[in-house]
């Protein structure tokens, strides 16, 4: 029971403080209407898989919204099942990207010393790494055929710039008076690290993942469209990459097989980067508790 | 018994190469359990560095910390946390003093699970309201749901104090504990304050650049005077207030504001030679104050650092020109 | 120091007008949360020559009324009704109504304020020299030459070295320095009244004392007048003429420094005074004020100080009382000031001095 309501109250309160911002809200509201249409929209709107050479081409209509590619069949459809694959894997690799930045970072900044040195090292050492050639040569080794192993691929590679952040932050929280207060009262490495630094960092956090998204998406599509990752099922980056590669572009008709892909995914984005506006609000512990 | 804390030649130094100064030069002292002694002097004299040298937040460059006769180097990882959870701080700044994102049950009740000083939660939150009971703190279940920036300065300094007395501290450093806070209740958390020495055995350092408050609060106790990092006067209060001898009290206490019309006006102005201090870059050879000390002798002052030796009256002075006389504050 | 050159407050200070009348001034801050009314009320004449103290806690609105007379109040505040009269030679003008380029002049040849927070208060980037030509030349003096006359006049009588310190960089300076250069800058333009918010606040004691120092010597040489605002008890027993104190906006009481500092009548003052120690005054038993200021934007009902009151009755929850005259010259609003005049009775303000006899001699009986 304290716990429903307790969990109530806090959506209810960071729902109320992401209205704040008019931008940033509807952002917010995008963003789910679009995770909406992608996790559970598959399973109301079949795959269109027939070929049907009489309506090869068709711009958008009542009939079929986004238009219909090069074997007559449904772009809608294909939008509403390409998304999530692709939503999924940048939410890997986000995750495990912002998880190693704000532990480690956190932990560098909170240690010092040797700790500090070895962390910053080896995150050097993988900034000056280029990351896309460094990709596209392992994809050459590795066939992505479990698309989990590409986020985490992603994720494992993108973490660098956002420890550095993060451990600045840290840094700077780390010479506030409440976290000398907790080295006095002996509170122990943990604590500190993730009950005084990090709820601190929250907002930086949040933003930072979904900055991390949006990046995931971006460098997974570039993939995809070189050619790269042989992601089997179809997805957003698929439909790029299969309509550039049958001369989509150059067909004054085909304009729609390879434009609402992109504008599905420039719309994703988007929606995510306003949403930001209104989670900076909804994470300031002061606003919190005004409302 | 053995003084609670004790520090010799404790020295500590920021920076390096030509950046380098040094905050601390050479502090000695003892404080005995029940003692108050007040740390006082201007801003960037070292009273925080010290006060967190003792507290053992940050490592001294030379010298040494002995808590109860000990060394706190030299400690087993137990005594060390038992030195640890005894000397507690409490800083200036009400503001940054607590964190943010945590309401007062959370920062009250984590020492207090940490440390086993409660079996579990609810133990935990009953004794966290005993403690705001004592800091006074009232109605306590109020407080105790809220978040720090609901709290005016003096409440949240008030709750920076319970969270210090989680851990049943017997040596409190207050660094400025009142300083941010409106005057019409400072007399409140001072008053507080006085009553955990008594009820608790807690002993303080009280670190204010306040003589007015120095005196309030240490009038039983000490007070230690400090400039650009060395101590140039200590002794009892009462005597250190009404017979000043180092040319340096001397000025600070004449230039007290007061906030008494008559007193202000029968108030003594000693004239110093110069205005600023020096720069802790730029330390004068000697006593550091003699470039603005009035009783200045040349060839004397100017070549090596005074020591502090003790004078009958009580305390150390750091002058052995003006060490014997007396200077009357009001005219 | 050739004070005499300097032309700033001449005449005999008491036959003039008042230069400042404040009647009925409100000011309130427009915020999500609501109104906040910092300013209720508030009349006040500052006599020629004088100087005022504006005491109270934080939050009492003294910074707000200090900004309210030199028009420098952010755009969300409302400042009506009221009515602010500045008289110079039988001229006469409603600040409150002063268009945009007359109180620019107003502003500096008038009225100046010296800022809370010294360092804000400086453009980072200009030297004191070119703020200073920039304030000169936005009130139409082009005279490179004069100008810098006068400020190096002006420098050398906030006792700084006008080499050193015109063309140095504003964070080149001191905390102190810093706020002696405010006031020189203030004066550049001769204005008739000059107006401190914390003047001391944030500075070492030492410096503290020299800028004591210093207005003392505007006050008792040039017969400057002056509004000091403070949190500090201490500044005003030091510098003022008349004090006047502050709550939840509202002037509470106002006398004579001496009137306020040993025959208080309105309990707040009285909890002030008590609640401050003094260095060589005797050791006093001191006593804080329970409670904490009200909210402004939900003020109680009645007298705004009643919560926190210990002379409260039920007619203080109900009424507000206005300022009434308690002795000549003095006035304070509260119901009960005859209960606070009894109460001094039986334990009088005096603290006297430190007894010391038998280790240095007082050469003055104090009180
Ligand atoms: N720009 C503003 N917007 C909204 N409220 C304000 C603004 N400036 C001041 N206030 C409010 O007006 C009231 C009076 O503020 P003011 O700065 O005048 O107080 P003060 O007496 O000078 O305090 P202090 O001693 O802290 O300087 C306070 O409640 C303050 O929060
Ligand atoms: N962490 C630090 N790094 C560098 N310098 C410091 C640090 N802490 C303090 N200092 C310097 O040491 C001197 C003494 O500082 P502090 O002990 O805070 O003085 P006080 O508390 O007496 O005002 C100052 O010059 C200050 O700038
Ligand atoms: S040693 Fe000399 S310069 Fe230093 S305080 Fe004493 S008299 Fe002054
Ligand atoms: S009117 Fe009443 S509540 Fe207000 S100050 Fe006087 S006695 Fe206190
Ligand atoms: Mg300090
Ligand atoms: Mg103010």
């Amino acid at each position: 029971m304290g716990v429903i309501q307790s969990v109530w109250h806090w959506l209810a309160t960071t729902l109320k403080l992401m209205t704040y911002n008019k931008a940033g809200f509807i952002g917010f509201l995008a963003t789910t209407a679009i995770l909406i249409v992608c996790l559970i929209g598959p399973f109301f709107i079949p795959l269109d898989t027939q070929t049907k050479l009489d309506q090869i081409y068709q711009p958008p209509s009542a009939e079929h919204w986004f238009g219909t590619d090069h074997q007559g069949r449904d772009i809608f459809s294909q939008i509403v099942h390409g998304g999530k694959d692709v939503i999924y894997v940048a939410a890997i690799a986000a995750f495990l990207s912002t998880f190693i930045a704000v532990t480690f970072g956190t932990l560098a900044a909170f240690a010092g010393g040797k700790i500090d040195g070895g962390i910053m090292g080896v995150t050097d050492i993988i900034l000056t790494i280029p990351q896309f050639p460094l990709l596209a040569v392992l994809a050459a080794f590795i066939t992505f055929d479990n698309i989990t192993y590409l986020g985490l691929f992603l994720g494992a590679l993108s973490w660098p710039a956002l420890l550095r952040a993060v451990r600045s932050q840290a840094l700077s929280l780390k010479e506030r008076d409440f976290v000398e207060a907790a080295r006095a009262l002996d509170l122990g490495t943990g604590h500190i690290v993730f009950r005084e630094l990090v709820p601190n960092m929250m907002t930086y956090i949040v933003i930072s993942f979904t900055l991390a998204l949006t990046a995931a998406v971006y460098t997974q599509v570039g993939l995809v469209l070189l050619g790269l990752v042989p992601v089997s099922s179809s997805n957003w980056g698929v439909m790029i990459s299969l309509a550039w590669t049958q001369g989509a572009i150059f067909f004054r008709d085909a304009m729609w097989r390879i434009m609402m892909p992109i504008l599905a995914i420039a719309l994703f984005q988007l929606s995510v980067i306003t949403m930001t506006r209104s989670l900076e609000l909804a994470f300031n512990p002061r606003l919190r508790t005004m409302v | 018994m053995a003084p609670i804390i004790e520090v010799r030649n404790l020295t500590k130094q920021f920076g390096k190469g030509k950046e380098r100064v040094t905050a601390v030069d050479a502090v000695s002292f003892a404080i005995e359990p029940g003692e108050t002694v007040c740390l006082v002097g201007e801003s960037g004299c070292g009273k925080s560095t010290t006060g967190r040298m003792v507290a053992g937040l940050l490592e001294a460059t030379s010298g040494e910390v002995l808590f109860e006769g000990r060394n706190i180097k030299q400690l087993s990882s137990d005594a060390f946390r038992r030195y640890r959870q005894t000397v507690q701080i409490i800083h200036q700044d009400p503001y940054s003093s607590l964190n943010p994102t945590q309401t007062i049950r959370d920062i009250l009740t984590a020492p207090l699970l940490r440390h086993h000083k409660a079996k579990n939660r609810a133990a935990a939150e009953a004794r966290a309201l005993e403690i705001l009971e004592v800091v006074d703190l009232t109605p306590a279940r109020d407080v105790i749901a809220k978040y720090p920036h609901q709290l005016s300065g003096g409440q949240r300094q008030r709750v920076a104090v319970a969270r210090a007395l989680t851990v049943d501290p017997k040596f409190i450093v207050a660094d400025e504990a009142v300083s941010m806070v409106d005057v019409s209740i400072r007399v409140s958390i001072l008053t507080m304050l006085a009553r955990l020495k008594k009820e608790f055995d807690v002993t303080f350092l009280f670190i204010t650049h306040d003589l007015a408050l120095a005196k309030y609060f240490a009038w039983e106790g000490r007070i230690t005077v400090m400039y650009l990092g060395r101590i140039v006067e200590d002794g009892p209060t009462q005597r250190l207030i009404t017979d000043p001898r180092h040319p340096y009290t001397q000025a600070l206490l004449s230039a007290v504001p007061e906030a008494d019309p008559e007193l202000a006006q029968h108030k003594r102005q000693i004239e110093l030679r110069g205005a600023e201090i020096p720069s802790l870059l730029a330390l004068p050879p000697g006593c550091t104050f003699h470039p603005r000390c009035p009783y200045f002798v040349p060839g004397q002052c100017d070549v090596a650092a005074p020591p502090l030796e003790a004078i009958p009256e009580g305390g150390r002075v750091a002058c052995p020109v003006r060490r014997q006389e007396h200077v009357s504050l009001l005219v | 120091m050739a004070k005499s050159k300097l032309d700033w407050q001449t005449g005999d200070a008491n036959d003039r007008q008042a230069p400042l009348s404040l009647e009925n001034v409100h000011v309130a801050y427009n915020t999500r949360r609501g109104k906040v009314r910092a300013i209720r009320g508030v009349t006040i004449d500052l006599h020629a020559g004088e100087s005022l103290a504006l005491i109270g806690e934080s939050g009492s609105g003294k910074s707000t009324l200090g900004l309210a007379i030199v028009r420098l109040l952010p755009d969300t505040a409302e400042t009506s009704p009221g009515v602010i009269t500045y008289r110079r030679d039988g001229r006469e003008v409603n600040v409150l109504q002063l268009k945009p380029g007359e109180l620019r002049a107003f502003r500096w040849s008038e009225c100046a304020m010296v800022f809370q927070a010294a360092l804000n208060a400086f453009n980072p980037v200009l030297k004191v020299w070119a703020q200073a030509l920039d304030t000169a030349k936005a009130h139409g003096w082009h005279d490179k030459e004069a100008v810098r006359r006068r400020l190096v006049e002006l420098l050398e009588f906030v006792q700084l070295d006008p080499k050193r310190v015109i063309d140095a960089y504003p964070h080149e300076l001191s905390g102190g320095m810093r706020q002696r250069v405010l006031i020189a800058l203030a004066l550049l333009l001769n204005p008739q009244i000059l107006i401190l918010d914390e003047p001391t606040t944030a500075l070492d004691i030492i410096t503290q004392r020299t800028i004591i120092k210093l207005l003392r010597e505007l006050k008792e040489e040039q017969h400057f007048t002056m509004i000091f605002i403070s949190h500090d008890l201490a500044i005003a027993a030091e510098l003022a003429d008349r004090v006047a104190t502050m709550y939840a906006g509202r002037v509470v009481e106002l006398g004579t420094s001496d009137d306020i500092f040993y025959r208080p009548r309105h309990p707040y003052t009285l909890g002030l005074i008590r609640a401050v120690p003094t260095v060589t005054g005797g050791f006093e038993q001191l006593f804080s004020i329970p409670g904490s200021p009200p909210d402004l934007v939900d003020l109680p009902k009645g007298c705004k100080f009643h919560p926190r009151c210990a002379f409260a009755s039920d007619r203080c929850k109900q009424e507000e009382p206005e300022l009434e005259e308690v002795s000549p010259g003095h006035t304070a609003a509260c119901w009960h000031w005859h209960e606070v005049e009894a109460e001094l009775q039986r334990n009088p303000l005096h603290r006297g001095a430190l007894n010391l006899t038998d280790v240095i001699a007082v050469d003055v009986e104090v009180a």
